[in-house]
Order: structure tokens, then C-alpha cells, then sequence
């Protein structure tokens, strides 16, 4: 089986999101980049995947050379070769133009990819990707199985799961609890300098969405702290000052 | 000229947060010019669609076929692409949920559409088109300027307030024709909790952290829910270690909530945590640790141990009534 897992290159969950160039640009400074987390899960499943039936595992990053770090740990955690399309990532539909061509001419057979980048948090891309290239798209699916040519899968739903079967090729939009996130060993680490990581150009231009300006959330005021023993003092300003009750 | 609003249904009710995403349009439409129609799919009776139009639709077509109860993502988004060229829609507004980011995607491609998703705001229509968008989990916002003709809204939870007072919705029968490769993935089976009040629909939400040391103490964090009216929540190693189910986990790689009042027990407030909750209008704190780093993301707290502090708390709800 030919997989197919693609990744972002995201600021860590911890990182302080600040905006410099007159809210324009993204402030990296002392900003640490990961692989996106649900990203990471569908990796960690595709590498599961691939040990089950054999086959080949490919990564495919939308980015400039900034990305290649990122890129590197995935081909630790367990990809065999990678491909960065050599381009700043504009928008959700310039990214999966470019994931469309070049999934279509590796002709894999599974294609996965996270539920949602934690940086645009669009959760878009398999969906367009699937509509591009003729294919059914799942997001957001928690637990998959391959048998044969068919994936059984659970995608969840507000309040609960659905349960479903498709033939491949598909594209899954992953989370959790779909595989536990993998740590690379020493070997992978050492293993992934020499993995193949093929860096192609852009095969679109073509964006729908641009930014005009990043805001920051206005300051949050002092929490209201009431005592331990007199909790009809929290209700009381729940109903009369915050008026949610 | 209509804007088409996606609404989604679970076991024939029309959810709220596409009740919301119809008033958000409404408001739209009554910036602009126009009107709102709404598409509503599977079986579905009148009186619920009759919501729309209390909600601010002044039209709901309803493709009335039972195939399409179920959330088949690409069958739902052909149907839509249908209603949107019958309307002669420029604008297609939906509630953003599982079910309608994975559809609104398939149809930026086939209606040659921007997508913008998370929208918190009403359009800029000033210059230009644009739109206000939560990211980085609520960390931040963007201004996103829309170059295309037509253009797909996915709005957030809470970007506007339900209208109640429209006048009736107008139905009307509308056949979709749908090609078998729709149905190419198949929903086998299906298992949803019912008759509780779904977390990202919520307007109270209490969640339940570590500190609540075990399955077996939920009834406190429940009885508080119920006297609230409150959906269920909790914090990732909860559902991890298998606590309470998956879809309760709240924040980056969980639920994100935007309800008017969440109350977090026991959970220390992780940044990560705090990602799927800093759209909540108010939050309150219950925490033994005066130093846990949710009070600094809290309006009100109490420090104390939770097994005393939510019983009296629970009273205390219970009096008010
Ligand atoms: C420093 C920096 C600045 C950026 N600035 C912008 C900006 O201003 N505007 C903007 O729109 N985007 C920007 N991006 C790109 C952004 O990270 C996303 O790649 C892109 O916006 C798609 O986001 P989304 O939220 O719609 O993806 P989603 O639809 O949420 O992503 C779903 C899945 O698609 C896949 N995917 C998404 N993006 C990529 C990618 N680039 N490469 C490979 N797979 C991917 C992943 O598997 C992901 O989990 C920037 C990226 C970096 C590193
Ligand atoms: C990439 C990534 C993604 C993540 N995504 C998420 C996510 O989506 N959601 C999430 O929740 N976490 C997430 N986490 C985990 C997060 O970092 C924290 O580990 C987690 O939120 C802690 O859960 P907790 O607050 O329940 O437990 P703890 O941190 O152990 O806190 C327990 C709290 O309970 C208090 N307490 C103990 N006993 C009592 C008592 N009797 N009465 C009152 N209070 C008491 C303690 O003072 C403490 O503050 C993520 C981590 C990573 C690295």
C-alpha cells in the first residue's frame, strides 16, 4: 500500500502568539515549530499502517526550507521519503492544489492528513483535496482499519461517533485516539538524514483568501475570587453581574 | 439575491448553531439586500422547518429524502451545490461542526468558492469583502479579505444572537438529483448519546479535570450539569485514561467550546486546555491550588477542594429556582 501522510509545520501549543510588520506577519521569534498535532497522529497511524500490510509512506509539506527540520522528524518518526513543494503556504486552497497534483501523480492509495492545522485551524484541505481529485473525504476519523481495499473507519460526530466502511483511495482528516504520537528513536533520527526529501515547485498560484490584518484577543480583566464557604456569592453574581444564569 | 444557508439536523431537529448560522445570514442579507433561503436534507417535519423562519429564513427548501439523514459528507455537499445554483446564491453561510467543515470544503471546489472558516463578525462589505476569523485556537484573530465572486461563511458559535421573532419560512419541495458515487462511503452504524445537550452546542458547560480523582466522583460534576442545564466536559488525560468518553475532551486537540458559562473543576489550566475554552463568554474556576494557571484565565474563582465546594455549589443552583 503507497500512504501518503501530509504535515504542517506549526508553532508549539505553548507558543505565545504575537504579530509583527503592523499585524501583518507572524512574529517567529523564540517560537518553537512542530509537526501539527493531529498531523502527527495520522503519521503515527500511517506508520502502524504500513507495518501491518508493507508498502511504502511519503510526507508531502507545503512550505519554504524553514520547514525542512519538521520534515526530517517525520522521516524519523517512520516516513520513508518526503516531498516539500517549495512554496509559501497562502491559503487552504494554494496548499491543496498542490497536495491535488502531487497526490495524483504518486497514485497512492491512502492519503492522510490531520483534522485541522492548530496554526489557521481551517479544516478544509482533505476536503478540497478529496473534491479535487474525484475522492471521498472523512474528517474528523478516530480510529481506522484497512482490510483489503476497504477502510473501516470511525469519524466523530458532536455527542458521539459514526461507523464507516469505504474503498480506497480516500482521504481521512485524522485525531485522536487514532494512534498514540510516536517519539523517534536514535536510529530513526540518524536513519532520516539520508531518507530522500524531494523538494518540487509549485504546480498553481492560484488563492481565494488573504489576510489583511492579524488582532490579539483584548487582555482578560482579574478573576473574581469568592470564598470557599459562601458560594451563593458566586451564583449571585452569575445571575446579577455576568447574567448567565 | 438569497443567501443559502447549509442547516444540519440530528434525529429530525434542526440544530441550534444552524438556527444561529440562519440569523447571522438574515443580519447579512439585511446589510446587503436580499433574503435568506435555507436547505434543509432528509426527513425532517414541518413544524421544525417552520424554525427557519423564526430564525430569519424567508424560504427552506427541503430535499426530503431519507438517504440523506445521515451525514454522507459528499452527497450532502452535491445536494447543497444544487440549492445554491437553483437560488442563485452568490453566499452560502453553515454552522461551523464535524459535519460542516467537511462539506462546506468539497463545496469551495465545486461552486469555484473562497471559504473562510471560524467567522466571528459580520462581513467588512465596506471595501472590498471582509471577514474576521478566529486562529491559532482562539489565540488570535485574522482579517481575511475574500477575491472571489462567491464566497462560503462557517461561522462560529456565539457570532451573533438567535432571532426569534421572524415571520413564518415559505417551504418548498426540492428534488436533488444525486449520483450512486456520492454514496461511495458508507455510514454502517452509528452511536450517539441522546437526550443530553450536545458540548459544542452548549450555553453552560461544566468540565471535569484530574483533580476529580476518578470516574467514580462525575455525579457531582452531572448534578451541577443538570441543575445548569449544562453539557458535560473534561480535560484530555480524563478521556485519555478513559474517564469519561472522547467526545467530552475539551481544548486544542478536544472540543472547542464557545459557550456563555464554562465551569472548569480540577483542571489546572494547561494552555492547551485553555485553547478549546477562551471563546467562552465567562469562566469560573474551581481549583485547590491557588496558584493553578486557570485563575489567570478565570472572572470568577474559588479556591477549595472540589468534593465540598460542588455539592454546596449544586444547593445553591438548585435554590435560585
Ligand atoms: C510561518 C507561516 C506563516 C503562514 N501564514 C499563512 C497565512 O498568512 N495565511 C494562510 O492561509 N496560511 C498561512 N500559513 C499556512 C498554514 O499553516 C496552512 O498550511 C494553510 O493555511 C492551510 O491551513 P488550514 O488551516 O486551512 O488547513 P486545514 O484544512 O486545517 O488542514 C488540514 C490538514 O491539511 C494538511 N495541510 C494543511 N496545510 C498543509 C501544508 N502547508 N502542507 C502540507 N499539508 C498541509 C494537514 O494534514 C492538515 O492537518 C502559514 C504557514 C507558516 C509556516
Ligand atoms: C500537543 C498537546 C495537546 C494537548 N491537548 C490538550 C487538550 O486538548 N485538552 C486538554 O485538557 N489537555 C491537552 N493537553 C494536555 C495538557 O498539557 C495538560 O496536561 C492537561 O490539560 C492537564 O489536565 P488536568 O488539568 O485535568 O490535570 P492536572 O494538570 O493534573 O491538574 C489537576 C488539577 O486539579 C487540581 N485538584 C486536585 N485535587 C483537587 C480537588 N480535590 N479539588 C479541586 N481541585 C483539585 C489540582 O490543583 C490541579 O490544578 C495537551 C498537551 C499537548 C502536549
Amino acid at each position: 500500500m503507497k500512504i501518503l501522510v501530509c504535515i504542517t509545520h506549526v508553532p508549539d501549543t505553548t507558543s505565545k502568539i504575537q504579530f509583527t510588520d503592523n499585524n501583518t506577519k507572524f512574529d517567529k521569534s523564540g517560537v518553537q515549530f512542530i509537526i501539527g498535532p493531529y498531523d502527527d497522529y495520522a503519521l503515527a497511524r500511517a506508520v502502524e499502517l504500513k507495518e501491518q500490510t508493507g508498502g511504502s509512506l511519503t510526507v508531502l509539506n507545503v512550505g519554504e526550507a524553514e520547514t525542512e527540520p519538521t520534515i526530517r522528524k517525520a522521516l524519523a518518526i517512520g516516513a520513508d521519503d518526503a516531498i516539500r513543494v517549495n512554496a509559501f503556504p497562502k491559503d487552504s486552497l494554494f496548499v491543496a492544489k498542490q497536495i491535488a497534483h502531487y497526490a495524483k501523480e504518486g497514485g497512492y492509495d491512502l492519503i492522510l492528513m490531520g483534522r485541522e492545522s492548530i496554526d489557521f485551524n481551517g479544516g478544509m484541505v482533505h476536503g478540497m483535496v478529496g473534491e479535487l481529485l474525484g475522492m471521498p473525504s472523512i474528517s474528523p476519523v478516530m480510529k481506522l482499519d484497512i482490510e483489503g481495499s476497504t477502510a473501516k473507519m470511525a469519524r466523530e460526530i458532536e455527542g458521539g461517533k459514526e461507523y464507516l466502511e469505504v474503498s480506497l483511495p480516500f482521504i481521512a482528516g485524522c485525531q485522536e485516539p487514532i494512534a498514540e504520537w510516536k517519539i523517534p528513536n536514535m536510529r530513526g533520527i540518524m536513519s532520516a538524514r539520508t531518507k530522500p526529501l524531494n523538494v518540487v515547485d509549485a504546480v498553481s498560484d492560484e488563492t481565494a483568501t488573504s489576510v489583511v490584518e492579524f488582532q490579539l484577543p483584548p487582555a482578560k480583566g482579574d478573576v473574581k475570587l469568592i470564598d470557599k464557604d459562601n458560594v451563593e456569592e458566586l451564583v449571585r453574581l452569575l445571575k446579577n453581574e455576568a447574567k448567565v444564569l | 439575491m438569497s443567501i443559502l444557508v447549509y442547516i444540519e439536523q440530528a434525529d429530525g431537529a434542526i440544530k441550534k448553531t444552524s438556527l444561529e448560522a440562519i440569523s447571522f445570514a438574515k443580519a447579512l442579507a439585511d446589510k446587503e439586500g436580499g433574503d435568506v433561503t435555507a436547505v434543509a436534507l432528509g426527513s425532517i417535519d414541518q413544524g421544525e422547518l417552520g424554525k427557519t423562519g423564526s430564525a430569519g429564513a424567508a424560504k427552506v427548501l427541503h430535499v426530503n429524502d431519507e438517504k440523506l439523514n445521515a451525514g454522507v459528507i459528499q452527497a450532502h455537499a452535491a445536494a447543497v451545490a444544487q440549492a445554491f445554483e437553483k437560488v442563485g446564491a452568490k453566499t452560502l453561510v453553515l454552522a461551523k461542526s464535524s459535519l460542516g467543515d467537511a462539506v462546506a470544503a468539497r463545496l469551495a471546489i465545486k461552486l469555484n468558492a473562497g471559504l473562510v472558516s471560524n467567522v466571528t463578525d459580520l462581513p467588512d462589505t465596506g471595501s472590498g469583502y471582509k471577514v474576521k476569523r478566529s486562529i491559532y485556537t482562539g489565540k488570535a484573530f485574522a482579517e481575511t479579505e475574500l477575491s472571489t465572486d462567491n464566497k462560503i461563511l462557517a461561522v462560529k458559535k456565539n457570532a451573533i444572537d438567535l432571532k426569534t421573532d421572524g415571520a413564518d419560512a415559505a417551504v418548498e419541495n426540492f428534488e436533488v438529483s444525486l449520483d450512486e458515487s456520492v454514496f461511495a462511503a458508507k455510514i454502517t452504524s452509528t452511536d450517539q448519546a441522546t437526550g443530553d445537550i450536545l458540548l459544542p452546542e452548549a450555553d453552560i458547560v461544566v468540565s471535569g479535570g484530574r483533580g476529580m480523582k476518578g470516574p467514580e466522583n462525575w455525579n457531582l460534576i452531572e448534578d451541577l450539569a443538570k441543575e445548569l442545564g449544562a453539557a458535560t466536559g473534561c480535560s484530555k488525560p480524563v478521556s485519555d485514561i478513559g474517564w469519561r468518553p472522547h467526545h467530552e475532551h475539551v481544548g486544542q486537540t478536544g472540543v472547542k467550546v464557545a459557550p456563555t458559562l464554562y465551569v472548569a473543576v480540577g483542571i489546572s489550566g494547561a494552555i492547551q486546555h485553555l485553547a478549546g475554552v477562551n471563546s467562552s463568554k465567562y469562566i469560573v474556576v474551581i481549583n485547590k491550588d491557588p496558584e493553578a494557571p486557570f485563575f489567570k484565565a478565570a472572572d470568577y474563582g474559588i479556591v477549595g477542594d472540589a468534593f465540598e465546594v460542588l455539592p454546596k455549589l449544586t444547593e445553591a443552583v438548585k435554590a435560585l429556582k
